[in-house]
């Protein structure tokens, strides 16, 4: 019928939008949730977001990590470098499996990259679901899987002197309590 | 299509992003090889991809063992443990 009316942009949109959420492979979903980028973020428009119309949400949970002093130097920066495509993808399949493990409705993952100051944002977990343990448990779960499997890198720099931030051993032991027998997180 | 060698971090200072190398020009037939067999081309090489530093290592953009297979056109990347968060 080509006489018939165009069906509106945004309406077709409306109408595709949860068909292609269904078609889409969990790993694709999980991307939607990721966000790398040099870019501050807003707490409180990350979570609104997140609960926005999800009648079953009960509980929210949230973490933000920050840039801590570490030098007396007022000019140190602490630069994040990470692995263009692989961060991504190594934090959408760490929703993946908290999802598996975790009763969950949203998850969201941002992270910085680049050039940050003393106190400014680096990255966000934010859970929603029913209740709040499984949040609290699945926030949990994926910083302490980040920290030891997303491909980031700190670089202090201060006083004139730069340096590789050590991995720790207790970030690792964070990450190995919530092995599963198969040794997957 | 040759492997791409992408390294990052402390590694990536000392021996730049990124080298090419077909693997027909080397004996490496797992990431392993290619590790032992790149610590012999330079000082450079041997000093940044010391094992002793906690090296890890990435087939394609996923984490891999040592024993991964290589196949010409992978992409694999050399990186000290992660500190993001």
């Amino acid at each position: 019928m080509s006489d018939a009316p165009a069906v509106q942009p945004a309406l077709q949109q409306a109408l595709a939008s949860p068909l292609q959420q269904a078609l889409a492979s969990p790993l694709q979903q999980a991307l939607a949730c990721v966000r790398v980028s040099p870019e501050d973020f807003d707490l409180g428009a990350e979570v609104a977001a997140l609960r926005a119309g999800d009648a079953q949400v009960g509980a929210v949970v949230s973490f933000v990590g920050t840039v801590r002093e570490w030098s007396p130097d007022p000019a140190a920066v602490m630069t994040l470098e990470h692995y263009p495509g692989m961060t991504e993808r190594s934090l959408a399949e760490l929703i993946v499996r908290a999802r598996q493990r975790f009763d969950v409705r949203g998850v969201r993952i941002v992270h910085r990259v680049g050039p940050l100051a003393v106190t400014d944002q680096i990255v966000l977990v934010a859970v929603t679901s029913a209740h709040r343990h499984e949040a609290f448990h699945c926030a949990e779960f994926l910083m302490d899987w980040l920290k030891t499997q997303a491909p980031f890198w700190k670089r202090e720099e201060a006083q004139g002197e730069a340096r590789w931030v050590a991995s720790r051993d207790s970030d690792a032991d964070a990450a190995a309590r919530w092995h599963a027998p198969g040794g997957q997180p | 299509m040759p492997l791409t060698i992408r390294y990052f971090a402390a590694i990536r200072e000392r021996l730049g992003a990124q080298e090419t190398v077909s693997l027909a020009d080397t004996p490496a037939r797992t990431v392993g090889d290619l590790h032992a067999w790149l610590l012999t081309r330079s000082p450079q090489h041997a000093e940044a991809l010391d094992p002793d530093r906690g090296l890890r290592t990435a087939c394609n953009q996923a984490l891999c063992d040592a024993d991964q297979a290589l196949a010409e056109g992978d992409e694999i990347a050399f990186f000290p443990p992660v500190t993001g968060g």
